[in-house]
């Protein structure tokens, strides 16, 4: 191995990061590109110990120690800044002397920079210019993901707001609401709300978790469109709050089958994992006769007073609003099945 | 074809001649959209009506279009990723040349789904070189050449191409290098950020 070494060019192309270190520890010769890490002192005559740091293994300081670490993984980092981290390995040469070959490891990114290295400066072998590629070509990569993402993100939200329809059930949604409710309430013509609202969603929701709440959530819907007219239009209003919308209605009594028909179904136990889910609904309608000319808020709020004096009548109820419960004195306190309620 | 590509003729396109002349190469092709997302893949039949509405639109050849966007890909300002990456190839011109037969699976490791055609440098026997290029799209010679034209300029290489025609889906360069070190170049650091 001597004699290779008595021609540094040859190391200097095979390893242009490493030292050249007599038997006293002073850098007899450096490679070109370690070199380039100081290029306004040499390196060459300066004492190694003073020059580089040995952070692993511990409790190395002097010569002797350095010897001893032959073949094992230096880490090291230059004592004065910028204090590069390097990563070493140490091979004695037979006449006393002792090659360290030097590279960046994960520092290469940090080096190239401080020092404006050019893959010249690197070995054909070395993985560096390789890795350097990959970090920049990875990175390009994943900032155009990243903004792609973000582009569908804000895609995602604009459809979102403009969507009629509800994602978890499928059904209407509150928008659709009210855009129909406007078009009904401007053509002056007859029609029913019916709000619905589950009774012991939240214990579901609690006790068996999300995904059970979701998929009654789904049962529900699809409940709720089997049991009413291919003309009327189920809304999912959020969380466990439904509305349907009834056109074309000639008598309560159509509106008292079809809630009645909807409580029936909904108290049937919802399986889930093989557990049951058991529900059901209080539902509050309002019926418009032709021309009434109420607005969209005073249709909706009327309907909301039916369906609280549902809740309050107990539950499994359906009420039809009359003027008498928008009267604060009729609704507490709670007086049991006694307005209008037609359910259970 | 990965939307880089498809992307990469649009923005062509649009730095060239505008945005609102695209929306009609956009219609012309037949898309239902104008914007082409870089890391989304489109079904390969888009990638030449583009070519042939941009080609229509403008009233040029697909030869001289493919050879523009090869261009645009290195040598426009404010797209300075493709050069960076390409400059990691080699030293020189001569040792980029040597690594054009790795560029498909060096851009494969950037972006897995991106196959780029298969690409070899020959050595000629008067000492020059040969790229042949399979150009499943017609005149992708023409956009290597655009890229190899432009690498040289950066470089400060001074070489003569020529597209020696087009064969069974073979499209064959002749590049014959004059001088290695006619021009400064521009520095490649390879800490810089692009």
């Amino acid at each position: 191995m001597s004699e290779v070494i008595q021609d540094t060019a040859v190391l200097d192309k095979l390893c242009p990061m490493h030292l050249l270190l007599s038997a006293t520890g002073v850098i007899g010769h450096a490679g070109p590109t370690i070199q380039k890490l100081r290029p306004q002192s040499p390196l060459v005559g300066r004492r190694f110990f003073d020059t580089v740091a040995v952070k692993r293994p511990r409790g190395i300081h002097g010569m002797e120690d350095l010897r001893r670490a032959t073949g094992v993984k230096l880490h090291l980092a230059l004592r004065d800044a910028p204090r590069t981290e390097l990563k070493g390995l140490l091979v004695p040469l037979g006449d006393g002397r002792t090659i360290v070959n030097l590279s960046f490891g994960i520092s290469i990114f940090d080096g190239v920079q401080d020092y404006a290295l050019t893959n010249a400066d690197f070995a054909a072998t070395d993985m560096a210019i390789e890795m350097l590629y990959l970090m920049e070509a990875k990175s390009a990569a994943m900032e155009a993901s990243r903004r792609l993402n973000l582009r569908l993100q804000e895609a995602r939200i604009a459809a979102e707001e403009q969507a009629f329809t509800d994602i978890l059930t499928g059904l209407k949604n509150r928008r659709a609401l009210n855009a129909v409710l406007e078009r009904l309430i401007t053509a002056g013509e007859s029609f029913a709300v019916m709000h619905i609202d589950l009774d012991y969603f939240k214990a579901v929701n609690d006790s068996l978790g999300h995904a059970a709440g979701d998929h009654v959530l789904q049962t529900v819907a699809r409940i709720m469109v089997q049991e009413t007219r291919s003309s009327d239009m189920v809304v999912r209003l959020g969380g466990d709050e439904f509305t349907v919308v009834l056109p074309d209605v000639r008598n309560e009594s159509m509106l008292k089958r079809i809630g009645q028909r909807i409580i029936d179904q909904l108290e049937e136990p919802i399986q889930f994992n093989g557990k049951a889910c058991k529900v059901s609904a209080s539902i509050g309608t309002v019926w418009i006769q032709r021309g009434d000319r109420q607005s969209r808020e005073v249709v909706l709020a009327n309907a909301d007073a039916a369906l609280y004096a549902s809740k309050h009548a107990g539950r499994a109820r359906h009420t039809f609003y009359s003027p008498a419960l928008r009267r604060p004195a009729n609704l507490d306190p709670p007086t049991s099945g006694e307005q209008g309620a037609c359910g259970s | 074809m990965h939307g880089l590509i498809n992307r990469s003729i649009q923005n062509y396109f649009c730095a060239n001649y505008g945005r609102e002349l695209w929306a009609d190469v956009a219609s012309r092709a037949g898309l239902d959209f104008t914007e082409f997302e870089v890391m989304l893949t489109y079904p390969d039949h888009i990638t030449p009506a583009v070519l042939d509405a941009v080609c229509a639109v403008l009233d040029r050849s697909r030869a001289e279009v493919m050879e523009d966007v090869g261009t645009f890909l290195v040598a426009q300002p404010g797209y300075g990723a493709v050069r960076r990456l390409l400059r990691f190839g080699g030293v020189s011109f001569g040792d980029f040349l040597q690594s054009l037969d790795d560029l498909p699976d060096r851009t494969r490791l950037a972006l897995s789904e991106l196959r780029l055609p298969w690409i070899e440098l020959r050595e000629d026997p008067d000492g020059q070189y040969s790229l042949i290029c399979a150009a499943p799209l017609v005149g992708y010679g023409y956009l290597m050449m655009g890229v190899l034209r432009a690498m040289a300029d950066d470089y400060g290489a001074l070489v003569l191409l020529e597209h020696c025609g087009r064969a069974a889906g073979i499209e064959t360069l002749k590049i014959i290098l004059v001088e290695v070190d006619f021009s400064e170049g521009r520095s490649f650091e390879l800490g810089a950020r692009a």
